[in-house]
């Protein structure tokens, strides 16, 4: 494997891993203030329970995703040291915010979990949300350092080298916006479809079970609004793209030349050789409309572009076309499940609904792969794009595959066992044993 | 002295920075430790004791190393990079041990309480808390040693393991070891009301107080071959005698604040001791970050960067601050093993 190729592949594992735990971060307060809320308002103690357990899941998943972090920070100079030492002047200003934004959380958090008994039924609650507030805000701050990395502006180039640095306008890059509304409601839709796929699978089997219904409410509440708005968020995100850049959006499309009054290509594999896709479908003037809104736009085609300079087209298509099915997938059954519950029909009684509920489960964090391997392999061959390529940027250091198989076995054995613990922790519904240790571990774990 | 410049003030938030992850994570670490050293009749019992206290907070505690990393990336964007390339393998071992460390924790908290998983999770937690400050040390000690030129010749081992394995960077790593383990132990003598248990924890704060004391000398030493500027600094400097007086000092009143049951003096001025001697590190190589050609002001990001992070640090401590105040009054209370039920 060469050097190049394992840094890529260790660094797209490690987000990839970390992702998932950074979602759940932002996703999962969420659910367990609104849980809160609703059992002091109504005095529901399945809401305390399940507040209780979304707060161990928030804490077992920041745990990991704080040391998926730690690594990622170091992992930045191990892989990429020439990248950190032209951009880190620049994206170091997102990063120390979100190192702030991190903190809090783990503040708020620690009062959360340890703090039922010991501060006001009002303050916990405002704990609670300091924690999501401070959760949203972190991964707000690293999009935006990605964003940097797609569109980079704050600063002059000359002779290869970055002057005149302007931090904050480098935070205020064109893709900013763009990339932290997409991410921040595709946090909320994937958690709370990943909770009520969970939940509607387990009322699929025990439809009584009042434990699951209220789980399958509240994570809804949060799932069902985002996955409706994100759609929208995709189209803002889309024509962000085919400005800035626009040989990006021709590798999703799979769009090889130049011309007006494009029409969208749905599926299909790329010929790249022969510059053509086969076996998809195409709608006239999709693309057009959908990049510029306007039928007649003309598109920029890949063959605009030097051949050294396209991503892979094949993978980035794909992982475009992903995306775009799960999520309309979700933002459908959003409206049906909308169209339920404005009708008061009872979402339960509905096996169909329940099955389709069940499916969606893996889709909002499958999207979110999808759609990163999008943003990131749409973007090479640069690591900083237009400035700096990732083949410049990466470490002189040879066997780099060693650390890559490491790593990898690491992640494997990490993702495993926190499968494994949320699945005893939080999903299965609790036995009355277990009551006392929700409230107190450390008591059971004596007697 | 030359004039202080931005650069400067930032490369001491980065020292202070480092120094409060050796102390608050030093402790976490050193807690590991103790849990695979317990031993005696109320082994089972030490362990409790060193997992509730790491229990609330020890998620926390690598924001400071998070924090000297970015402050490292943003602002000395070169001594990042140079330490990322040649300090490769150490750096990335540790991460191993940062991550094993941090998981089996946690998986030992939510997992089954069974003996059998139990001990196996605590297994990973306590192996990890030994080699991982073993390689802290290490790296630190490449970083003093002047080693690390990268001027990207010679063969592979010379290049990125000869910097960092050597006996003066070991001794680093065993300093470390032992300085984390010392300050846990000292810091444990409070979370318990046992007075058996505290006497436990007070004798092994006392034979590692001592063991610090001969690890520092071991230092000293091997630097005078291979670390110069450690040796220059340490002996040769202004600072170098009051240095020395106060960290004797500190390091005498511990011994003799535990040895009197004073665990509250015992506590604040084990944190002042090992405070002491990590300073001893930066401010020996100052001006250089990284020796021998990297210094501060050389290193440093342009000023408009420099400007900005510290009105971040400014108004983050002013969000910070206030919430780790109510965070400590939250948790203001009785020994952890005194408390009762439902917390």
């Amino acid at each position: 494997m060469p050097d190049l190729l394992a840094a890529r592949s260790q660094m797209a594992m490690s987000l990839a891993f970390h992702i998932i735990f950074a979602v759940v971060g932002i996703g999962m307060p969420v659910l367990m203030v609104i849980a809160e809320r609703r059992w002091q308002k109504t005095g529901d103690s399945i809401c305390l329970d399940l507040a209780k357990r979304w707060a161990k899941g928030t804490a077992i998943l920041f745990a990991v995703g704080a040391v998926s972090g730690t690594v990622l920070s170091f992992e930045l100079g191990l892989l990429w040291p020439k990248f950190m030492l032209m951009a880190g002047p620049i994206i170091g200003m997102p990063f120390s915010l979100e190192g702030f934004a991190f903190f809090t959380e783990a503040i708020f958090l620690g009062i959360y979990l340890y703090g039922w008994d010991r501060i006001s039924p009002r303050a916990h609650l405002w704990a609670g949300v300091a924690v999501a507030v401070s959760g949203a805000a972190s991964g707000v701050f690293v999009v935006i350092a990605n964003a940097w990395m797609n569109s980079p502006t704050g600063f002059d180039l000359v002779d290869g080298h970055i002057v005149n640095i302007d931090p904050i306008a480098g935070m205020m890059n064109p893709m900013a916006f763009q990339q932290t509304l997409h991410m921040t409601l595709a946090s909320y839709a994937a958690t709370g479809f990943a909770v009520a796929g969970i939940h509607a699978l387990l009322l699929l089997i025990d439809r009584t079970n009042a434990f699951h219904r209220r789980a399958l409410s509240i994570s809804l509440m949060l799932g069902a609004p985002a996955a409706v708005l994100q759609p929208v968020s995709g189209d803002i995100s889309a024509r962000s793209v085919a400005r800035t850049q626009p040989a990006k959006l021709a590798a999703m499309e799979a769009h090889f030349e130049t011309a007006a009054s494009v029409p969208l290509t749905i599926g299909g594999w790329p010929d790249v050789e022969r510059g053509e896709t086969r076996y998809a479908i195409k709608i006239p003037y999709g693309l057009s409309l959908l990049a510029f809104h306007d039928p007649h736009a003309v598109v920029k085609g890949l063959n605009e572009f030097p051949r050294e300079d396209w991503p892979h087209v094949p993978i980035v298509h794909t992982a475009f076309q992903i995306m775009v099915a799960l999520g309309s997938y979700l933002a459908l059954l959003s409206l049906w499940i909308g169209a339920m519950a404005i009708r008061r029909r009872d979402l339960v009684s509905n096996r169909l609904l329940l099955g389709a509920i069940a499916l969606s489960a893996p889709m909002g964090f499958i999207a979110i792969e999808a759609g990163w391997t999008v943003t990131e392999v749409g973007r090479q061959p640069w690591i900083i794009y237009g400035v700096l390529r990732t083949a410049d940027a990466v470490t002189p250091m040879p066997g780099l595959v060693i650390p890559f198989i490491l790593s990898t076995l690491l992640y494997c054995f990490l993702g495993v066992i926190v499968a494994w613990l949320l699945y005893r922790q939080i999903i299965r519904s609790p036995k009355p044993t277990e009551w006392t240790r929700v409230y107190s571990p450390r008591e059971v774990a004596r007697g | 002295m030359a004039e202080v410049g931005l650069s400067d003030i930032l490369a001491a938030v980065l020292a202070f920075s480092l120094n409060a992850y050796v102390l608050f994570g030093g402790a976490d670490f050193g807690g590991g430790v103790w849990d695979l050293l317990a031993s005696g009749p109320r082994q089972r019992r030490q362990r409790d004791v060193i997992a509730h206290a790491l229990g609330p907070i020890w998620e926390a505690n690598h924001v400071w190393l998070i924090l000297a990393i970015v402050i490292t990336f943003t602002c000395f964007p070169a001594v990042y990079a140079r330490l990322g390339t040649l300090l490769h393998i150490p750096l990335s071992l540790m991460l191993v041990g940062i991550v094993l460390r941090g998981s089996a924790f946690t998986f030992r908290t939510y997992d089954s309480q069974h003996d059998a998983t139990q001990r196996r999770w605590g297994r990973i937690f306590a192996s990890a808390s030994v080699f991982t400050p073993v390689l802290l040390g290490v790296s630190i000690g490449a970083v003093a040693s002047g080693r690390l030129a990268g001027n990207g010749t010679g063969t592979f081992v010379q290049q990125y393991v000869e910097p960092w394995f050597t006996p003066f960077g070991l001794s680093v790593g065993l300093l470390a070891l032992v300085l984390f383990a010392f300050l846990a132990a000292v810091f444990l003598t409070l979370e318990t009301s046992d007075r058996q248990l505290c006497d436990d924890f007070r004798w092994r704060a006392l034979v590692t107080g001592v063991a610090v004391f001969f690890v520092s000398w071991l230092v000293l030493v091997l630097s005078r071959r291979e670390a110069p500027l450690v040796t220059e600094g340490l002996l040769g400097s202004r600072w170098a005698i009051p240095l020395h007086v106060a960290t004797a000092a500190s390091a005498i009143g511990v011994l003799a604040a535990l040895w009197y049951r004073r665990f509250r003096l015992a506590r604040v001025g084990a944190g002042l001791q090992v405070s002491l001697i990590f300073w001893g590190w930066p401010l020996a190589q100052y001006p250089f970050l990284v020796p021998p050609d990297l210094t501060v002001e050389h290193a440093a990001a342009p000023d408009t960067t420099l400007k900005l992070v510290l009105i971040i640090l400014g108004v983050g401590a002013i969000v910070l601050l206030p919430s780790l105040w109510y965070l400590f009054q939250v948790f203001k209370s009785a020994p952890a093993d005194q408390e009762t039920g439902h917390a």
